[in-house]
């Protein structure tokens, strides 16, 4: 009941898009630097405009005195379905996963549908930002997808999905081929990767795995190539050039404007995916690896930031160490990688903040949680001068809450999403509502 | 050979049941003394004495759990670990003559996995492939003993039913795989599954009458030819007699209300209703048939009838007076049920001591084992946790599990026998590449 009430109050006390709000006696947690106590944050079209001990509410601005609460910068989930999938078993609802081994031209923004229910679940949960991908790792469609189009970066409240976009085309997805397992969705399935280490090369299905991975990869070497000679010939403005929609969507990772987020989970084929990508001369983000000690050396030597998949996850094999997925972040950061979190699912995008926790009940210092899921994708994605943390000209994604975002007791009193008061209820909010009511 | 193998256990197994003191721990009894700081007494694997102070007894093992929380081990009301090959005999509607007891793998890693997540008992069902599907128990998670062993003793044994859309989805030909057309399997809709359960209990009344009859001349001293036995209608004949719990898989609301219909004529009792998204829409029905509700705290839309599941589930359910269970159905939330439980202070506002007897004494209650565990009270078994911090949290872990006063999971130990096992895999894989090396023929081209 006291929920209910908090909601109702903040549903009255709501403020619409464009308003000038101050917010006062705030306790700000900025993220790239201390906490600050008791100052005020003034937003203005959707951004923060000025934070300071005494700001002068501007005439006709929305006060909100948020004494004794904290602010957060809004947190964004790295590895999403959001919008593309509304129901995971029922295809007509699923829109991830296209037919095509190289769909390089698919944006995943435009078939982003604002009103999924998903939208409204999440943000409650102070989820403000999420990468939408147009394939996790294959799955919906026919799977095999090598290339399978552009994820988009954007906030998780909008009329629209052109409204919702922070930046349409944050990556190239790309599933780097692999002998194994993905290891991926809760991990378990495939070989050790130890034991993959003494497949034989030529000897029965193994041999024939390994001969598939190194076909398509010659087909991804062949693709790029094209992808090169496409571009040379549009630049040269050689008669006769006919535009390819697959082929421009590839100039931008070409360019290195735009990286691959390359899925791979097993410290070998990350080591691959990394060489290739040197060779190919791209940027590259790594998705959802599994082996960061044995990874992380090369992957912070070169520089190359990951998206950590679910803390909450099963180990890879069976004599794996029972708290595997439990340390992967507390890797990551003592490897000295640059990482963030992603759910990899829409289902679990809403526990963001505890898988987060987790990692720092196994080891990951709390403060680099709180950065994994702020401003660390901010940057990853690169939108790090728009959000990520409370500073002056960002976004005002804000989430002021009675306690540490982290801890599952914490309860959100107030959510700004592009500088806008959003009502902190969904549909299962007003369900409860509904059947709380029934006698 | 033997000799090894039983020094491997000897050095795996854990520790036999002693005296031991846990003191300075924050003590959350889910029980009659509340939450409080002091010490917990274990002896002769029961809890022997609870309380601010105690007086250490001789030769007592002493841990010092300062700020450190215990709890009562978890019980997850819905599991489908330690199975040795498939839980689901898709096969026929019908399917209550095949057992869980039969195919107990105690080697099974998810139990050791769960162990560490603080898991000390776990109802193992069948799967939900069948209206009236096979025969469940609980276990305890007792690693490195046998099947046998890790039965929990004397609790009442349960059957698992299914609705909605699993046990139907063998009737839907759209519902199969492969190239050759699937055979339709009655039922293909809710009407359908409610039509067998019905069917199978008017077989199993008849059954019964069979047999009261027969027991009623032996009875009387008489030697009649007894009726011949059938397994499937035996256990549903348990079900009538009340000595097997009904644990009904569902999600919607209309089904569960069937459900409880179809009980109430036949005339039995539903134990638990299991998941339940929706029974936060018919508590008051739930509640009135006396039926118990075990449900996921937060899963939702990945299937149809998930779709209106809301996380106040739990709450809503418990504050209109049922007793309410979080469980996992899956391997992996099985390792962190505690957090599953935090849930329920986040949606609906549970208090820390209604939302963690959601994995303890409100399990244990539905599973009728509340007698002998669920809380920490005096003359209980001694199945407890330790944690780090406050076990409702993300930021808490495990440290130390113990089973009937005995210490299964120890976090400390486990890290230094993770190093020994690396190195042991590594020295195998090496020896094994070692000997590749020296067999693999050469390759030649083309080859």
């Amino acid at each position: 009941m006291k929920i209910l009430g908090i909601l109702m109050a903040s549903a009255v006390a709501a403020f619409a898009a464009g308003d000038v709000v101050l917010i006062q006696n705030a306790d700000v947690y900025p993220i790239n630097s201390a906490p600050i106590k008791g100052i005020s944050l003034l937003i203005q079209d959707g951004k923060i405009l000025d934070m300071g001990a005494k700001i002068v509410a501007p005439k006709g601005a929305m006060v909100l005195d948020v004494k004794g609460l904290r602010v957060y910068p809004g947190m964004i989930d790295s590895a999403t379905d959001l919008g593309l999938e509304e129901i995971e078993s029922i295809r007509e609802s699923v829109d991830t996963g296209e037919i095509g081994d190289f769909m390089p031209q698919l944006r995943a923004l435009s078939a982003v549908n604002p009103d999924s229910e998903h939208f409204g679940v999440v943000r409650v949960n102070g989820i403000t930002g999420a990468v939408t991908f147009p394939s996790l790792g294959g799955r919906g469609g026919t799977g095999g997808q090598l290339i399978s189009g552009q994820a988009a970066l954007l906030h998780t409240d909008g009329w629209t999905w052109e409204e919702m976009e922070i930046n349409r085309s944050v990556a190239m997805c790309l599933n780097f081929p692999s002998a194994g397992g993905r290891g991926g969705r809760g991990g378990g399935g495939g070989m050790p990767a130890d034991m993959q280490d003494m497949l034989p090369g030529a000897v029965g299905a193994a041999g024939n795995a390994q001969r598939a991975v190194l076909d398509q990869i010659a087909k991804l070497n062949t693709f790029f190539d094209d992808a090169r000679k496409y571009q040379k010939a549009k630049a040269a403005h050689l008669p006769g050039f006919h535009p390819d929609l697959k082929f421009d969507a590839m100039i931008p990772v070409l360019e290195g404007k735009m990286p691959l987020a390359v899925s791979a989970a097993r410290a070998n084929t990350i080591h691959d995916a990394i060489a290739w990508a040197e060779k190919q001369n791209v940027k590259i983000v790594i998705l959802q690896p599994r082996e960061i000690a044995k990874a992380g050396p090369e992957l912070k030597a070169k520089n190359i930031p990951v998206i950590l998949g679910r803390v909450l996850a099963l180990p890879d094999n069976e004599d794996a160490e029972y708290d595997q997925a439990f340390t992967q972040p507390f890797e990551a950061y003592k490897a000295g990688v640059k990482f963030a979190l992603g759910t990899f699912t829409n289902e679990f995008v809403r526990d963001l903040p505890y898988q987060a926790a987790t990692a720092v009940a196994y080891g990951l210092p709390h403060d680099e949680a709180l950065k994994a899921l702020t401003i660390n994708p901010a940057e990853i994605w690169g939108a790090g001068d728009k959000l990520g943390s409370v500073e002056k000209g960002k976004y005002a994604d804000l989430l002021i809450t009675d306690g540490d975002p982290m801890d599952v007791r914490t309860q959100i009193r107030h959510l700004f999403i592009n500088g806008k008061e959003i009502t902190l209820s969904n549909k299962q909010v007003r369900l409860y509502e509904r059947y709380s009511g029934r006698q | 050979m033997k000799k090894t193998l039983l020094a491997v256990l000897v050095t795996l197994g854990p520790l036999c049941a002693e005296t031991i003191v846990i003191q300075n721990a924050t003590v959350m009894t889910v029980g009659s003394k509340g939450t409080f700081k002091g010490s917990v007494v274990v002896k002769d694997g029961k809890i022997a004495e609870v309380g601010e102070k105690v007086m250490v007894p001789a030769g007592a093992t002493v841990i010092d759990a300062g700020g450190q929380y215990l709890i009562p081990g978890i019980i997850d009301c819905h599991s489908h670990i330690a199975g040795d090959g498939g839980i689901n005999e898709g096969s026929v509607s019908v399917s209550s003559m095949v057992n869980i007891r039969d195919i107990i793998n105690p080697d099974d890693i998810a139990i050791y996995r769960a162990l560490a997540g603080g898991v000390t008992t776990a109802n193992i069902l069948h799967g939900s492939a069948n209206a009236i599907g096979g025969m469940t128990l609980p276990l305890k998670m007792r690693w490195g003993k046998s099947a046998q062993e890790m039965i929990f003793a004397g609790a009442t044994p349960g059957i698992k039913f299914a609705l909605g859309e699993n046990p139907k989805r063998s009737g839907n030909p759209q519902g199969g795989r492969g190239t050759a057309v699937p055979v339709a399997r009655y039922p293909a809709t809710r009407m359908g599954v409610e039509d067998v359960i019905r069917e199978a209990f008017n077989d199993a009344k008849g059954y019964k009458a069979e047999w009261d009859a027969y027991d009623a001349l032996v009875a009387r001293g008489e030697h009649p030819l007894a009726p011949r036995v059938d397994l499937k209608l035996q256990a549903l004949k348990e079900v009538l007699e009340n000595k097997r719990y009904v644990h009904v898989h569902c999600y919607r609301a209309d089904e569960i209300l069937m459900m409880i219909r179809v009980a109430d004529d036949v005339g039995f009792k539903v134990r638990t209703f299991q998941h339940v998204l929706e029974g936060y829409k018919v508590a008051k029905e739930i509640a009135a048939h006396g039926a118990g509700a075990s449900t996921f705290s937060d899963w939702w839309a990945y299937k149809i009838e998930a779709i209106d599941a809301i996380p106040f589930n739990a709450t809503l359910m418990m504050k209109k007076g049922i007793v309410v269970s979080l469980n996992s159905d899956d391997a992996e939330l099985m390792r962190h049920l505690n957090t599953e439980a935090g849930k329920a202070m986040k949606y609906g506002g549970a208090t820390e001591t209604e939302a963690l007897a959601m994995v303890t004494l409100n399990p244990a209650k539905q599973l009728g084992i509340d007698k002998t565990v669920g809380s920490i009270e005096v003359g209980k078994d001694a199945d407890l946790v330790l944690y780090d911090g406050f076990p409702l949290s993300d930021f808490a872990k495990v440290q130390k599990v113990l089973i009937d006063g005995t210490v299964y999971f120890d976090r400390d130990k486990e890290l230094v026998a993770q190093a020994a096992k690396e190195a042991e895999k590594k020295r195998l894989i090496d020896k094994e590449k070692a000997s590749q090396q020296r067999t693999q023929p050469v390759r030649r081209p083309n080859q």
